[in-house]
């Protein structure tokens, strides 16, 4: 007996609640924006600069305490906050303590960590400085301008090979689909403050690469259907692709998720954001590749007679509820 | 009809287990690190092997493959460090290095120009103010005759120097095209003593390399932490030998003219007055090594080059009885008085060292010294612990992921799914081989980016087998519809996995350090999963297909 995710045939009409699928992506991107604006991003040391380190100690992490050993140092922004993972037994506490970039230096201040180093050792002798990581204002600033740079190389690069492979409408279509993907999960990120670093934008690209491969799947069976079904509406042609490939469309993104779900559960707090960012962009690539990506194409048209001009597929399809 | 020619099944057969092999090393990290090591101690001991390296070469059989993928510091441990070079300060430099030639060269014409006096300027600028203005033409071509060619590609024809007229003074300094191939040597002269440092110490594997104009990146994994490297390589480490003009307690002193005030390294709170101009530096010394002196206290021990040698003999010689200042860095380790003329060139520097620091200021006395100082932008550390932690977590993940991916895909196409799953295996066995042979670095990202792969690599059977559930529905037969399985799930396969594989790239070329490890393993990833699945996965199913022909198949 095969498990079967969806029955041998659907037919599905997925533009039937657009409104209320694409209406909801639409609320959710502008949602993302307006969390991100107000209550902002948690940046890690990587984008705004600073210090962080990460304690281990047999004896129960008492933030209070840490915070009463670090205050004489007069260091600015203090952020302390207890690390919890299951794999960690009663003897291991483990603490993060962020530092922000100490005023007037370009560059790391060496011995800010020893005066640090020391005050905590002499609130708990049994301390240990399992990571300790330090970035000038400096570099931080370039890490921010080449991490919008990947992001926005990466959107680019692919905008120009769909377009080469396919029209330009499903460049268009794809590109709306991943900034889409990006900005959800940016918000995501802004809503639940989890820190933002240069690992996160790494799982940013990637969720980027998954959501595209998704969205080039539909094309590709739909640039298939449109040859052998010439006549028939494009709305039509459309559903007909989405509901083909949706066996393999959530075959694929459920070995994924088993994959990275293991990855959250058990591959430790270190990269947990990481995995995280990844874990929830397959879902909404996922999700924007059936209800996103095409329901773009489609409002813009696809011009499916070569020798006619471009413009005059649009208007064919344009009553249609997009 | 599903015809694989024999010399592609032997050829995608001997990839795969050219993976396996490759990647068999890694399994027993230990047992082939040893190996290597025991094979590298050897080979520099000359080909003589102790009992315990013998037996550490014996435990990994010659014939098989010995790299191993290198862990990256967030998974080894040790520290990393972001450097910014001050190339300027060797311009200020090389500008005062010419002051003595110019004046020398002005004084041959001296009945036109008059006299000669250096002018207070900004570091990296020489002012010589003229007394007879009338001169200044004659003054300007002597001076540039001064010139050098700048010998770079991109600065030919161009002089090292630029000499320009302002009021009484002649206003010499570096050109553009000398300011940039000073730059390239300083950076050049850097790494090569960073490395020589770090070599000293005798860590494994350390990464030292130029990042941008005037950056360079230092990872050395097993190093206790960031700290410790830097006092390491940060010490720019100048040794000089001044004659001491007086001493006192006051740190405000006016020095005078072309004199220094420089602080005593032991006695808090002294300073002494010195000569700007060196007697000799620590340029000219060919050997440092820690000693003890007749009190049987630890110092360094040194020895000078002939030239060194020479204006070292000749200073004491004529300076009998008058103190002298052995200065590291601006501060004075030792004034001591001269005894007697020092011939030979060789000497000790006593001062209130430990054994420990005796030893290191030999090391970094031996390498040479910084051209410039280095300030720090970045640096960070991780325990060993810590990563040992992270790789357990990471094997752990990629196995369960492994099995679920395995459960899953059998539940969902029965035998196809098997042979997915066996697929499956060499795909991950590919990418471990392939990271161990190029000698990638493995990042905890990078476990990440293999994770991902196992979940994203079964789209492309998954691709192709759902094809052929359609293909059954109309095509003629089982072979026929397997093979337009793959062939029409081929142009989503390439489509889907080039955009991923540009991003992978784009990641590559903009990321760093741990990033950098994660576009690694997934540009990889993808390559061996579109590979697997379009010729290993063929090539099994072909193979079942061809020994049982059954009349129909279920996918």
């Amino acid at each position: 007996m095969r498990l079967r995710l969806v029955p041998e045939t659907t037919n599905i009409n997925f533009f039937g609640y657009a409104p209320v699928t694409f209406g909801a992506s639409i609320v959710m991107m502008l949602a993302s924006l307006a969390v991100v604006l107000t209550m902002g991003l948690n940046f890690g040391i990587d984008f705004r600069g600073g210090t962080t380190i990460r304690t281990e100690s047999p004896q129960v992490v008492d933030v209070g305490a840490y915070r009463t050993a670090l205050t004489p140092l007069e260091l600015g922004d203090v952020s302390i906050t207890e690390v919890f993972d299951p794999a960690f037994g009663d003897d291991r506490n483990v603490a993060m303590i962020r530092i922000q970039a100490q005023e007037g230096f370009e560059a790391v201040t060496p011995e800010t960590l020893l005066l640090v180093e020391e005050a905590l050792t002499g609130h708990d002798p049994a301390i240990t400085f399992a990571s300790v990581e330090s970035v000038g204002p400096k570099v931080s600033g370039e890490l921010i301008w080449s991490a919008v740079m990947a992001v926005l190389g990466a959107t680019g690069a692919i905008l120009i090979y769909i377009w080469l492979r396919f029209e330009w409408q499903f460049a268009v279509g794809a590109v709306f689909a991943l900034v889409h993907d990006v900005v959800v999960t940016v918000g995501v990120f802004a809503l639940l403050q989890i820190r933002f670093d240069l690992a996160v934008i790494a799982a940013l690209l990637t969720i980027l690469g998954y959501s595209i491969n998704d969205t080039v799947v539909v094309f590709d069976r739909l640039r298939e259907n449109l040859i052998k079904f010439k006549t028939r509406p494009l709305i039509d042609v459309m559903n007909l692709s989405v509901n083909e490939t949706l066996s393999r469309t959530l075959m694929t993104s459920i070995t994924t998720l088993l994959a990275l779900g293991a990855l959250l559960a058990l591959g430790g707090d270190v990269i947990r954001g990481f995995t995280f960012a990844i874990f929830f962009g397959v879902i909404i690539g996922t999700y924007s590749s059936v209800f996103v990506a095409k329901n773009i194409v489609l409002y813009l048209g696809v011009n499916r007679d070569p020798k006619k001009k471009d413009s005059a597929a649009g208007t064919n399809f344009s009553d249609v509820d997009a | 009809m599903l015809q694989i020619p024999l010399w592609k099944r032997v050829l995608i057969l001997s990839l795969c287990a050219l993976g396996v092999m490759l990647t068999l090393p890694n399994l027993f990290y230990s047992r082939v690190e040893g190996h290597n090591d025991a094979r590298a101690a050897v080979e520099m001991a000359g080909g003589v092997a102790t009992a315990e390296q013998q037996a550490a070469i014996d435990a990994w059989p010659e014939w098989m493959p010995t790299s191993l993928l290198n862990l990256g510091l967030d998974l080894r441990g040790g520290a990393h460090l972001l450097a910014e070079v001050q190339v300027a300060d060797v311009y200020a430099a090389r500008i005062d290095g010419m002051w003595p030639e110019v004046r020398d060269t002005l004084r041959d014409v001296r009945d036109q120009v008059g006299n000669v006096r250096r002018q207070p300027s900004v570091p990296g600028v020489l002012r010589v103010a003229v007394s007879n203005p009338d001169g200044m033409a004659v003054a300007l071509e002597q001076v540039r005759q001064l010139a050098q060619p700048v010998v770079t590609l991109t600065g030919m024809g161009q002089n090292d120097i630029e000499v320009t007229a302002e009021g009484d003074e002649i206003v010499v300094q570096l050109s553009e095209a000398e300011r940039e191939a000073t730059d390239d040597r300083t950076i050049q002269q850097s790494l090569e003593i960073i490395r020589r440092r770090v070599d000293e110490v005798g860590t494994r594997e350390p990464t030292i390399q130029r990042q941008g104009a005037d950056r360079i990146l230092i990872q050395v994994p097993g190093i206790g932490s960031a700290g410790e490297l830097k006092a390491l390589i940060g010490t720019t480490a100048k040794l000089t030998f001044h004659p001491v003009i007086g001493s006192g307690s006051d740190a405000g002193a006016d020095p005078g003219a072309r004199n220094l005030l420089l602080p005593s390294m032991d006695e808090p709170g002294r300073f002494y007055i010195v000569e700007q101009a060196p007697v000799v530096t620590g340029e000219e010394l060919v050997d440092a090594q820690p000693a003890f002196d007749q009190n049987n206290r630890p110092a360094v021990s040194f020895r000078f080059n002939p030239s060194g040698a020479r204006k070292f003999g000749d200073y004491t010689a004529m300076n009998i009885g008058s103190p002298f200042a052995i200065v590291l860095d601006d501060e004075v380790i030792s004034a001591p008085v001269i005894q007697s003329h020092i011939a030979g060139g060789s000497g000790i520097i006593t001062g209130r060292f430990s054994v420990d620091e005796s030893t290191e200021l030999a090391v970094l006395l031996r390498a040479g010294a910084l051209p410039a100082e280095m300030t720090f932008l970045e640096e960070r550390t991780v325990g060993p612990e810590l990563g040992q932690d992270s790789i357990e977590a990471g094997r752990i993940a990629a196995l369960v992921a492994m099995a679920s991916v395995l459960v899953f895909m059998i539940a969902c196409y029965g035998w196809f799914g098997v042979l997915a799953t066996v697929a499956l295996g060499f795909n991950v066995a590919l990418i471990f081989g392939t990271l161990s042979a190029i000698g990638a670095t493995l990042t905890l990202p990078g476990i990440a980016g293999i994770v991902l792969t196992i979940g994203m690599a079964v789209d492309a059977n998954v691709l192709v087998f759902e094809r052929i559930r359609e293909e059954l529905k109309t095509a003629r037969g089982p072979a026929r519809a397997i093979e337009l399985g793959y062939e029409k799930a081929l142009s989503a396969i390439i489509d889907a996995n080039i955009t991923t594989f540009i991003t992978a790239t784009i990641l590559f070329m903009v990321g760093s350090g741990p990033v950098r490890g994660f576009a690694v393993t997934l540009g990889i990833g993808i390559l061996t999963s579109v590979f697997t699945a379009i010729f290993v996965t063929r090539l099994l199913v072909v193979t079942w297909y061809e020994r049982r022909r059954p009349k129909t198949i279920v996918v």
